[in-house]
Order: C-alpha cells, then sequence, then structure tokens
C-alpha cells in the first residue's frame, strides 16, 4: 500500500510540475463550458440541470483523457526509467495501480474544478442535486474508464502519439456501439435488434447516459468498474511480458 | 550473494545469452566484459529481474528473482546502461522518491539520502531538474539512487560511463571500497578498470561465457606474453638486433621503430625468467650502450580481450573451459 502510495505522490508531483497539467486543466475548462452554453444550448432550454453539460462527456474526454494516458507508460519507456522501476522493489500490480490511481485523481481535480458551473445553476434556479451528484459520479467513472484504457495502449508502446490515437479510438468504439444514431442506422440495414442491444450494452454512452439522468444503477457502477479493471490488467499482462 | 544458473533468453527464436552461468560472493567485484551486443546488458537485466529469463534460474542471496521478485528486489541497488532517472524531477525530489519505494521514510530516509548525497557530491545540484544536469552528474544521481539502501549487492552497467578521468577515479575507488563489504558486478568496456577494481572478471561473447578467473590468469592468457621494452641511443638497428638475439636468455628482437637516434625494440624472453630486465641491463651496459627507455610489458589485456572474442574457435573452446 506504501508503495502505491508513493507511486501516485511521484506521478502526481510529475505532472503539476509539467505545463502539459495546466494546459489540460485549462482546456478541459474551457471546451466544458463552451460546449455546454454555445453548444448545448444551456440558457435556451430554460431549465435549471446540467443535462447539457454532462451531455458531452464521452465525447469531450475521448480527446483529453487519451492525452493523460498516453505518457504514462510510453513514456517510462522511452526515458528508461521502466528499467530502473522494475528493478525497484515494485510489484507490476502495484506499478500499474499507483500510475492509474494517480491519473485517476488528476481527473477527479479537473471534474472539481468545473464546479462554478453548479453554482451557475443553483443560482439560476432550484436544480435537483440528485442528477448533479450522479452526473458527476458517471463522470468520474467514465473518465476513469477511458484512463485506463488509454494506459492500456501506452504499455505497448514507446511512442506517445500512437498510444493516443490507438485509445481515442478504442474509446470511440465503446461510444458508437451504444450511440443511438449509428445504432438506428445499423437497425435500419437488418441488424438483429438482440445483437445491438447486446453491444449497447457494452457501450460507455449506454451506461452514462443512466448516470446522467440521475439514474443511479448499480449496473452502471459495475460495468465502469469492470471495464477499468479489464484495462488495467492487460496493462499488467502487457508490461510484464514485454518489458524491453 | 549472487547465483546465476544456465541463464539464457532469446529473443524472438535467436540466442541473445544461451546459457551462462556465474556466482558472486560477498566481498567480490566481478568484472563483465565483452564486446558490444555480447549480451552483457541482458545478461544484467535478466539479473535484476527487469526481463524475463527464457531458462535457467537467478537468486540474489538465496532470494529467486522470479519466483520472489519483490523481496530480491530488495536486496541490490542497480546502475542501467545511460542511468536512467526521471528527466522532470529534481534530484532530492528523486531520491526521496527512491527511499520511499524502498521503504526508507522519516529519518532513516533523509539520513540515507544525506549519505548518498556525500558520496557522490550531488551537494550542489539537489534542487536542480535532472534534465538539467551534464552527464556525469546524471550517472551520480542514478548512481546514488542505486546505492541509497545501502544494498549487500551492487549492479551496476558501466559505472564510469560518461565521467571525466577525476570522477573515474573517484567512483573506481568508491567500487572498491564498498566491494570490501558487497557483492559488486560491473560490466565495462574499459579494460585498465578491470585490473583497478575487479577481484574477478567473467568475459561473453555472443551470449556465451568464454573467460571466468581473476585478472591476473586473464592477463597470463595474453599470446605475446612478457616483453621487455628497450630505447637504444645511437645503435645501428640490426647490428644491435643480432647481437641480442645472440644472448641464450632472448628468444626474439623486434624493431618497433626508429626516430632519429632512437631505436625501439621489444625483446622477448626464452621462457619464463625472473631477471630478464636486469640480464638485458648487463648485456647493454657490457657494450656501453645508452638507453633511455627500459621497462617490462607483461601480457596486454587489450589482447587477451580479442583472441577471446573474436571468431577464432579454438581460443572460444580454450576459454570457456
Amino acid at each position: 500500500m506504501n508503495t502505491v502510495l508513493t507511486m501516485i505522490r511521484r506521478e502526481l508531483g510529475s505532472t503539476f510540475t509539467s505545463p502539459v497539467a495546466y494546459v489540460f486543466l485549462v482546456m478541459f475548462l474551457v471546451l466544458s463550458g463552451f460546449f455546454t452554453f454555445m453548444i448545448g444550448g444551456f440558457f435556451l432550454r430554460n431549465e435549471a440541470d446540467l443535462n447539457s453539460f454532462f451531455f458531452w462527456f464521452p465525447w469531450l474526454f475521448l480527446l483529453l483523457v487519451p492525452a493523460v494516458g498516453m505518457r504514462q507508460w510510453a513514456e517510462e519507456r522511452r526515458q528508461g526509467t521502466l528499467e530502473l522501476l522494475f528493478t525497484m522493489p515494485v510489484s507490476v500490480p502495484q506499478a500499474v495501480l499507483g500510475k492509474f490511481l494517480a491519473g485517476w485523481i488528476f481527473l477527479g481535480i479537473a471534474l472539481i474544478l468545473t464546479c462554478p458551473i453548479v453554482g451557475t445553476v443553483c443560482y439560476l434556479g432550484d436544480p435537483d442535486p440528485g442528477p448533479i451528484v450522479t452526473g458527476y459520479t458517471g463522470s468520474f467513472l467514465l473518465a476513469g474508464a477511458y484512463l485506463a484504457i488509454s494506459g492500456m495502449t501506452s504499455a505497448f508502446t514507446r511512442n506517445q502519439i500512437v498510444s493516443f490515437i490507438t485509445s481515442t479510438v478504442l474509446c470511440l468504439l465503446l461510444v458508437l456501439v451504444g450511440f443511438p444514431p449509428v445504432t438506428g442506422l445499423l437497425l435500419k440495414w437488418g441488424a438483429p435488434a438482440g445483437l445491438l442491444n447486446f453491444s449497447a450494452g457494452l457501450s460507455v454512452f449506454y451506461h452514462f447516459n443512466g448516470m446522467q439522468r440521475g439514474v443511479f444503477d448499480l449496473r452502471d457502477i459495475v460495468y465502469f468498474l469492470s471495464l477499468m479493471v479489464l484495462a488495467l490488467v492487460i496493462t499488467g499482462v502487457a508490461l510484464k511480458n514485454r518489458r524491453g | 550473494m549472487i547465483e546465476a544458473r544456465n541463464v539464457k533468453k532469446y529473443f524472438g527464436g535467436k540466442a541473445a545469452v544461451a546459457g551462462i552461468s556465474f556466482s558472486v560472493r560477498k566481498g567480490e567485484v566481478l568484472g563483465f566484459l565483452g564486446p558490444n551486443g555480447a549480451g552483457k546488458s541482458t545478461t544484467m537485466r535478466m539479473i535484476t529481474g527487469f526481463l524475463p529469463l527464457s531458462e535457467g534460474t537467478v537468486t540474489i542471496d538465496g532470494c529467486d528473482i522470479e519466483e520472489k521478485p519483490v523481496e530480491a528486489k530488495r536486496l541490490f541497488g542497480y546502475l542501467p546502461e545511460n542511468a536512467p532517472a526521471y528527466q522532470e524531477m529534481t534530484v532530492s525530489g528523486f531520491l526521496k522518491f527512491s527511499a520511499s519505494i524502498r521503504g526508507l521514510s522519516g529519518e532513516a530516509g533523509e539520513n540515507a539520502i544525506a549519505r548518498a548525497v556525500k558520496l557522490c557530491h550531488l551537494e550542489k545540484v539537489l534542487n536542480q531538474t535532472i534534465d538539467t544536469l551534464s552527464k556525469g552528474y546524471h550517472h551520480r544521481v542514478c548512481f546514488a539512487q542505486a546505492i541509497l539502501h545501502d544494498p549487500p549487492v551492487l549492479i551496476l552497467d558501466e559505472p564510469t560511463d560518461g565521467l571525466d578521468p577525476n570522477q573515474k577515479h573517484e567512483m573506481r575507488e568508491l567500487i572498491r571500497e564498498m566491494g570490501r563489504t558487497k557483492a559488486i558486478i560491473v560490466s565495462t568496456h574499459i579494460l585498465e578498470e578491470v585490473e583497478a577494481i575487479c577481484t574477478r572478471v567473467i568475459i561473453i561473447d555472443r551470449g556465451e561465457l568464454v573467460f571466468n578467473g581473476t585478472p591476473r590468469e586473464l592477463r597470463a592468457r595474453a599470446p605475446q606474453g612478457e616483453r621487455l621494452l628497450v630505447t637504444l641511443l645511437g645503435v645501428d638497428g640490426d647490428g644491435a638486433r643480432a647481437a641480442l638475439e645472440a644472448l641464450p636468455q632472448v628468444r626474439r628482437v623486434e624493431i618497433l621503430g626508429r626516430e632519429g637516434e632512437s631505436l625501439s625494440l621489444a625483446l622477448h624472453p626464452s621462457g619464463r625468467q625472473e631477471n630478464f630486465a636486469l640480464t638485458i641491463k648487463k648485456a647493454l651496459d657490457e657494450r656501453s650502450w645508452q638507453f633511455s627507455e627500459l621497462h617490462t610489458e607483461s601480457g596486454r589485456l587489450d589482447e587477451v580481450f580479442r583472441s577471446l572474442t573474436t571468431s577464432d574457435s579454438t581460443g572460444r573452446k580454450e576459454g570457456a573451459a
């Protein structure tokens, strides 16, 4: 446990000494504001909720979260510090968990920094706190799932760009298999409904949507957590076998 | 302390390390030699548990590196090739991380860091980020990380690479000093270094062990053996050669070159002789020949190294025996 904490501290320390972290935070806040107010029509909807805010997260995270995860292992490999790390008394699961948690905490901080938007809705109206709580929980879980996937692609390469693109594509697939316009089109083309329901069940979009609307379903949480565990396990296996 | 048994590594069906066995005891400094690409770094990476072994076992003080990796890794400090370190961290931050991950916290951690900083002379750069450091400092930061927890085993991949001559000297002193109480493996290209610090040498070539012995035994394998270098002044070359070759103690005289008045010769003794240099000096004095240089050159390590690691298969078999 101490080892994991040490890993987390080092990762967060390194994150916040690099300008990339601040660029990320500014980008995230600007873009989430832009989508909410300009594209999501926050004011036009005339409703005191954060739907137009949370709605964009599966898409916004698609670009931003892989930017956080892509360097996790690729950078270690490039700098040669992977050799240093794995000859220290650190087990692979500890290292994987430490890095993942550090990234997740960073994304959590980014989400917390969006709190002015909650203030805005509260000032303008009287929102139901339920959907806000589940919306934030869902966003945090979604960010974690994307992060675990981009950490996984990062473990396979020393090139951050490759890692970024691969993880964006993987995450995009996870969105699209449950995205109504896509599933609708497939249904029209004659795909069996059972298969589409199944694929939708695999989609982050489907599970996030529920939470965004204020539905607190244990299955959604289990879905996100198992996605993370799966990606982290694959990361561990990749690191164990291909460390050169 | 370190026990490697029949260590093998295949990369895509090709053997990079083809079955190497050796052991290092406490108080030994083992020099690990070999040409580039011979499998030195691969072997070191397997000993340190970074690369999984294809076959064989490695134990550090009885701890199997594959079965109990974390326990085994506590027992050694490792300086990888090119001395990697987290570039964006400060030196003190990096050392604190290394201490903490080795379970040294609070006062124990601070003491360990202070000791390593002092040994590696890092006081001046403690608050600099690592990417701003020179190559020498870089190396010392990574070395500091390796000795931080005062481990019983040290594994150093080219520890003097990139250091200036003074730092090299200091690093060798440090390794020799630590070698009294620890088991150390040092890989190097520099043959003088082997003589300066190592108590034992192994040489590998194309993944195979071709020599395992003391530096002295290594030198004794020199194809040239011992020879005496003489520089004579104002003497005719062929005449001198004929006169010296006439001596029963001299097997062969080689003219190495002539520069103005001075003539350089290499004299090969016939068989082992205790006082070869003295015999020659007497002979020169008898003829009243002036000389400006007279020194014994023992077998040259680079020649041994070359003969062991070139494609000559007979040398290879002999060496492995």
